[in-house]
């Protein structure tokens, strides 16, 4: 098979139509009866004129270009690239749901409230926060969220002077670009040598001018921050708020209800721990808990119980206001809900231990071929370091694209920044110990190419769709669209 | 590498030629290098007043930007237009095409704060 | 249910491996305290029985299957060809992640690139991101590009842009301390001279919506010469359909253009997820916030696609980025591909007129009946204002038709107090004249008086 596809506009034929629509069923009005001539655009956007089977075929043909969950192990640090159930799709996909308008009034869609509230309550009880908001459409719009309601509080305090956030070094680039966002200035704090947040760091940089922490744990090197519930203590005696990034969540599922540390704000990443698929990148969904001295600033409107019916409430003098329209990823958030209600507290548990086994599993099989910088128990991921095949002149992107042509997709690569030639592995729970076994053998194959055959490594992938690409070219002179002829 | 003897340096890796009161800014060689290809450039605009040791322009490679630093105080009189189709003129010529602007310079004084050739060459030993 | 595949022997032997006794002893490192939770779940459910309870639930809401709605107001009820739903549903498209590694994601990235080009036919204009999360947001994001390009601290936006992303965009600016002026409406557009009045040069963006939130055409023509007058950037909000027949905000002289996607072959879904597209000028293309793909070579001298400028982003730039946004909204952006691919060139535009015809229809029947009018007789393209016989609220009447298996129009009054007893009507391609007749019959017999309440206030009236 060509592993090149056209683009759709360069097997366009002129007059050649797709799809039918509904038929013109009403009396014909002359176009300039209905909207005058200068409101007409003078020339058609020049889609492509292909018929049905074309764009079939391209799609499809593109589609096998992808590796993915369902084709490829995807060991994505950070990004928890589970099976994704097709239940899920059903039953998010009922007409009863996919077919419902946002502005019916409550008395049409009580089944969707009642799901949304029940959903609300789910993760309430895992989670141990008492409010979530389900508007934030992704984990970073929760982040973005979080940081509004860290501010909307001090300024009820009459705390203005609050501007700044503290963020690990370790952190997700999400993280400081949310705080900016929001207004506030960022401070870094360093990680000690076992990869954790630096205590004396910590409380050396607390100010009066401290607004709150943003934390990730487990973090970004898959380590628990097990001084989670002093930092808490530290933010709060300061006159801070700790914003736990719940991007890890998956290690905690069933056995930490991360309320319990102290924290008062908690973002869930729907698409990562929950399954709603990831979709090449979206849609997510980033539903934020808070703390009960939050709650009255959280955005409008909330689905509220009223005896036996369900309402959109907006009736919360200060809240924030609005940071989507209508209500949240509901798409996102039903598959999510089916997927907790499929597993129950039980089956919750069984994917945090079998995602905490099987990370370890691999730290211990690559261990002796990779560098490991923080060798303890790790969580659901852990990071690698490629430095020592970098000796070698192989360096971790090469690594990187070598694993495709082992048919695996890649590890989160130089990240975090921290970790010299970072690769951040993430098994999750759904995969086999045969497929991890495969990996590791995979990878360690690559690290003895790098010794003996580093040519072979630095040029890879060979199998792969395309070769290695130009990113300077695509850099320099960017061409973003489809030049017509 | 090579650090021109009749420039200025910065610890962050600017370079100045002095000229009549004003001053031309880019980055040295081994900044070139350690950036890699440079694929764009962000200057400052014409006429802003910029403050020494504050960000003003970003160089930007395709895994990273990098803050270019005001070696001093005073308005931008020019930049280098050259750059915006050709930014790889940073890696290709330093010191020459690869200019990036010219500062009027406000207080002469702030030049004894910058190194010389020696002095920045010695400060690149140590790093590594 | 469960999805973990190991078997108990397996587990002992990886534990083995590991050099740990317990599963336990692998969480040992968190603090005891922490560990105790109880969490109280209902009892897990298997495939059939999640079926039967969604199935249950999804029962007990009207949808638009069995219901013949006009609402629309930014989420629109579009026919949507088969092919969207099989293709985009792949597994190779639904499971896979952000394309990082370019080599292993062509598909997706290759589907990015045609959306862009797309998007930029659509707009006339230069450049387009790979998608944004909503509308609204995206037009909270393009405010955010031009206070940073202009350096500018005030926005004007149009009271006829849509209350809902009005809102979205009041909470961005007020993390930033930007300030928000709105701009006065006058007969159902942007009065143009309040608009002229407002401009000056602490102005970062003028923003309008077009057709506006009440479906109708605003005159923007004059809009970008009185903002780029004063230095400003021009925002338009804009419906992809529409576009099929008006004219694309580059030719208008706009620098911005964002909307909302969700026409584009997505589902209504409750409101979300939908997607925000949001195309520039060529000037602010390194401003832009979110994804981009670009196309380059390989190795070989192949084309190929890429992740670019990624100089701007969130992972490198940190604090420094333009938006913290990480992906995009990468299934329904494709969706929206896929559509207007099997749409075509005369397919888009015969829906626009599609649209055109059966809302004029729909509008033309709605006020021959009694008591029932138009307050704004201007262009319009799916949607219109209708005025509600006096004594007849929009809720009570709503009521009404719903007996009847209506979803009326969207109530005006909770975002314009000054059009209580009006109604915004949407009527798309997807209505059949049927259906338009059936709410024209009902709306009838209300204004016959079949219900004595009505008459008796329409007789005092």
């Amino acid at each position: 098979m060509s592993q090149q596809e056209k683009l759709i506009f360069e097997i366009s034929s002129s007059g050649r139509r797709g799809v039918s629509l509904p038929p013109l069923d009403v009396p014909r009005k002359p176009l300039e009866e209905m909207i005058p001539t200068k409101f007409q655009r003078k020339t058609p956007p020049r889609l492509p004129e292909v018929s049905e089977l074309d764009v079939v075929r391209h799609f499809t043909r593109l589609s096998q270009l992808n590796y993915s969950v369902d084709t490829h192990f995807y060991p994505l640090g950070s990004c928890t690239m589970k099976y994704n159930p097709r239940v899920h799709e059903e039953v998010a996909g009922l007409e009863g749901f996919s077919r419902l308008h946002p502005y019916q009034p409550p008395e049409q869609t009580q089944g969707m409230l009642e799901l949304l509230y029940h959903f609300s309550e789910l993760v309430k009880e895992i989670c141990g926060m008492p409010e979530f908001s389900l508007q934030p459409a992704a984990g970073a719009h929760g982040e973005l969220l979080g940081m509004m309601l860290v501010r909307a509080y001090h300024r009820k305090r009459g705390e203005t002077g609050r501007k700044k956030i503290i963020i690990p070094d370790s952190a997700h680039g999400t993280n400081p670009a949310s705080a900016a966002l929001s207004g506030f200035e960022v401070i870094e704090v360093k990680s000690d040598s076992h990869g954790l947040v630096d205590l004396e760091d910590l409380r050396r940089t607390m100010s009066p001018e401290i607004a709150g922490m943003m934390i990730t744990n487990p973090n970004t090197l898959g380590l628990f921050e097990k001084d989670i519930v002093t930092i808490c203590n530290i933010l709060h005696e300061a006159g801070g708020l700790v914003y736990c990034d719940g991007a890890n969540m998956n290690a905690l599922l069933g056995r930490v209800k991360p309320g319990a540390m102290g924290i008062d704000l908690l973002h869930l990443n729907l698409h990562k721990t929950f399954t709603g698929p990831h979709g090449g990148g979206g849609p997510g969904s980033g539903p934020l808990g808070v703390s009960e001295p939050l709650r009255p600033f959280l955005p409008v409107p909330r689905v509220k119980k009223e005896g036996d019916t369900y309402i959109w409430d907006y009736n919360y003098p200060e809240t924030i206001g609005r940071i989507k329209a209508f209500y949240g990823h509901i798409g996102v958030i039903i598959k999510a809900y089916a997927y907790i209600l499929s597993l129950g507290t039980e089956g919750l548990m069984k994917v945090s231990e079998a995602a905490v086994l099987n990370a370890n599993f691999l730290r211990k099989k690559l261990s002796n071929f990779y560098d490991l910088p923080y060798p303890e128990v790790c969580m659901h991921e852990f990071v690698l370091s490629g430095r020592r095949q970098k000796k070698q002149g192989v360096t971790t992107l090469d690594i990187a694209k070598r694993l495709l042509d082992y048919d695996f997709y890649a590890p989160t690569i130089y990240f975090p920044l921290i970790v010299e030639e970072a690769l951040m592995i993430e098994p999750t729970e759904t995969e086999s110990k045969q497929t991890l076994e495969a990996f590791a053998e995979a990878l360690i194959k690559i690290a003895k190419e790098a010794e003996s055959a580093p040519d072979r490594v630095k040029g890879a992938p060979f199998d792969t769709p395309v070769r290695r690409l130009d990113e300077v070219k695509a850099a320099r002179e960017p061409n973003l669209h489809w030049n017509f002829p | 590498m090579e650090f021109p003897q009749e420039l200025y340096y910065t610890e962050t890796h600017e370079w100045l030629r002095v000229k009549d009161g004003e001053v031309e800014v880019g980055i040295t060689s081994y900044a070139q290098e350690q950036l890699r290809d440079v694929v764009f450039v962000e200057l400052p605009r014409i006429g802003k007043k910029v403050k020494a040791k504050q960000p003003c322009a970003v160089i930007e490679s395709v895994k990273a930007a990098f803050d270019i630093y005001a070696p001093l105080s005073g308005d931008i009189l020019s930049i280098n237009k050259e750059l915006e189709g050709q930014p790889e003129l940073i890696n290709k010529d330093p010191y020459g095409r690869g200019w990036m602007f010219t500062i009027k310079i406000e207080n002469s004084g702030e030049l004894q704060n910058l190194l010389n050739a020696q002095a920045y060459a010695s400060k690149i030993k140590e790093a590594h | 249910m469960n999805y973990v595949p190991h078997t108990a022997q397996e587990k002992e032997q990886m534990l083995r491996e590991i050099g740990m006794e317990s599963l336990e002893a692998l969480f040992s490192v968190i603090p005891e305290q922490l560990r105790k939770a109880t969490i109280r779940l209902p009892e897990a459910l298997s495939e059939a029985e999640l079926i039967s309870l969604c199935k249950e639930l999804s029962k007990r809401n009207s949808h638009l299957n069995e219901y013949n709605s006009f609402l629309g107001a930014g989420a629109y009820d579009h026919f949507i060809p088969s092919i969207v739903g099989t293709l985009s549903s792949r597994g190779e498209f639904l499971t896979s992640y952000t394309p990082y590694q370019a080599e292993a994601s062509q598909g997706t990235l290759q589907a990015l690139y045609e959306f862009q080009t797309l998007i930029c036919e659509l707009a006339g204009l230069d450049v387009a991101n790979a998608s944004m999360y909503d509308g609204a947001t995206a037009l909270a994001e393009a405010a955010l590009l031009a206070i940073r390009h202009t350096e500018r601290n005030k926005v004007l936006i149009s009271s006829t842009v849509h209350p809902e992303y009005r809102a979205v965009l009041a909470t961005y600016l007020a993390q930033i301390e930007a300030s928000l002026v709105e701009v006065r409406m006058a007969e159902g557009i942007t009065d143009a001279s309040a608009l002229k009045d407002l401009v000056d040069e602490g102005v970062a963006a003028i923003i309008f919506q077009q057709p506006n939130f009440l479906g109708y055409l605003e005159e923007a023509d004059a809009f970008s010469a009185t903002a780029h007058e004063k230095g400003a950037l021009v925002i338009a909000c804009v419906n992809p359909i529409s576009l099929g027949i008006l004219s694309p905000p580059g030719d208008y002289g706009v620098d911005i253009a964002v909307g909302e996607a969700q026409p584009l072959g997505n589902p209504l879904w409750y409101g979300g997820p939908h997607v925000g597209f949001f195309a520039v000028k060529k000037e602010l293309m390194r401003k832009l916030p979110g994804r981009l793909v670009g196309a380059t070579t390989d190795l070989e001298g192949r084309r190929a696609f890429v992740l670019t400028l990624q100089a701007r982003e969130q992972h490198i730039r940190r604090q420094r980025a333009t938006s913290n946004i990480c992906t995009n909204q990468n299934l329904l952006a494709l969706r929206a591909t896929i559509y207007l691919c099997a749409l075509g060139k005369e397919g888009l535009k015969e829906l626009a007129e599609l649209n055109l015809q059966k809302s004029h229809y729909a509008i033309d029947m709605i006020c021959k009946v009694k008591g029932f009018s138009t307050p704004f007789k201007r262009p319009f393209f799916n949607e219109f204002v209708i005025q509600l016989p006096s004594g007849l609220t929009p809720e009570g009447l709503n009521k009404r038709l719903y007996k009847r298996g209506i979803v009326g129009g969207l109530p005006l009054k909770s975002f314009y107090p000054e059009l209580k007893d009006a109604m915004l009507f949407c009527v798309t391609e997807n209505k059949t004249r049927a259906q338009t007749d059936s709410l024209v019959s009902v709306l009838k017999e209300i204004s016959k008086g079949k219900s004595p309440k009505a008459t008796e206030k329409m007789i005092k009236s």
